[in-house]
């Protein structure tokens, strides 16, 4: 999707992980999940998690995957950019994803998880103080994503709709 | 003990066996629907990461037909039924008598969609009554939703329930191939049977080995 000299990081389904100048970072397939890019602008940083649930109390095993939530994943990418020098409150986001991939009517709260990881997400980025700079979420197509730290733009591609830029 | 602990080689076979029971009937229901000799393969069943889940149709960015409809009752799940694009035009043009029908080229027309539908109702319908009839178990499907679209964002629909007690999934996997296309050896389509997490205790019980 982005040529650079650079290596294309992927992370998978309830995983995170950070990108550094040339690197970029990478997650495919996203559906009803949100993929939340948290960036340094000025460090040429960025962070990637692949947001499956909206909230870690949904959690009932006794170890929990902090990717996997969108409160936890949040924070726990947080301290992982604060590890590489990074200051929070030089952090922005960038999100995608979070379709509902089939309509039907159903009650179970599952079939509407896409529209439910989006608040999620953003209410915990309002918590944390952290400016959403734009979005593509919702609809019902299936999301690629891959974010560029050297320009900060977040590439998307739809198996319909193509290529855009955020 | 966690949940993946309590999942014995003894209940993986049991599940082999729905698999088996459900996929068989559902394939020959495909072959009755469309004239044509359809083979399935022995059910997988697996415990794999979520990620290794996305791996299983050909990586989670591969395009696919995909159909997915919610089991509810006794023992409640996912089911999907997931088509190559190519495999699936070939079904769905034999069948609406249009070889321009094309998934790939939306916006495809509204016959070829309802067949795709009906197909999925007809195979899951199969799949299922096998199943409740085997087991006992009052069991109903939801109306198949279909989507054309990348596998992982498909599937990670039927990953919702689970996620909440694991980072695994059982997933009891069946492929089918078409008999008599070249590549016969490929395999074509799969039917995932993801069972929620409180379901396999209904599942055991119903079968004596709970």
């Amino acid at each position: 999707m982005i040529n650079s000299s650079g290596q294309v990081i992927k992370v998978g389904i309830a995983q995170m992980d950070v990108a550094k100048l040339p690197n970029t970072i990478r997650t495919s397939g996203l559906g009803s999940c949100v993929g939340v890019i948290l960036y340094d602008e000025s460090k040429k940083i960025a962070g990637l998690i692949h947001v499956m649930l909206p909230d870690s109390s949904l959690g009932r095993s006794e170890t929990i995957n902090v990717a996997k939530f969108a409160d936890t994943g949040i924070l726990g990418m947080i301290d992982l950019l604060k590890l590489e020098g990074v200051q929070k409150f030089k952090l922005k986001a960038k999100i995608a994803g979070g379709a509902q991939m089939f309509q039907f009517s159903s009650d179970k709260d599952s079939m509407r998880i896409g529209p439910r990881n989006v608040e999620a997400v953003k209410s915990e980025l309002k918590r944390q103080g952290i400016p959403l700079i734009a979005e593509d979420t919702g609809g019902n197509s299936g999301r690629t994503i891959e974010f560029n730290p050297a320009t900060s733009t977040l590439h998307i591609r739809t198996v319909n709709q193509g290529v855009s830029e955020i | 003990m966690t949940f993946n602990q309590k999942i014995t080689s003894l209940h993986l076979d049991v599940l082999k066996e729905i698999g088996n029971i459900g996929a068989a009937h559902a394939a020959t229901a495909l072959s009755n629907l469309l004239g044509k000799k359809i083979d399935m393969r022995v059910p997988k069943v697996e415990m794999v990461s979520f990620n290794d889940m996305m791996e299983l149709a050909g990586g989670s960015e591969n395009v696919v037909v995909g159909i997915f409809l919610r089991i509810e009752g006794d023992a409640e799940g996912s089911m999907f039924f997931i088509l190559p694009i190519e495999q699936a035009n070939r079904f769905i043009r034999r069948l609406i008598y249009d070889e321009s029908f094309d998934f790939k080229k939306p916006p495809v027309s509204e016959l070829g969609l309802s067949a795709m539908q009906e197909m999925g109702n007809i195979l899951s319908g199969s799949y299922l009554s096998a199943l409740s009839d085997f087991t006992n178990l009052k069991i109903y499907p939801t109306v198949p939703g279909l989507s054309v679209d990348m596998f992982g964002a498909i599937i990670s629909i039927g990953l919702i329930e689970l996620s909440h007690v694991s980072d695994n999934v059982i997933v009891i996997n069946t492929s089918i191939f078409e008999d008599g296309v070249e590549d016969h050896e490929t395999v074509r389509g799969h039917f995932f049977l993801l069972p929620d997490p409180d379901s396999f205790d209904a599942i055991f019980k119903a079968l004596g080995v709970s």
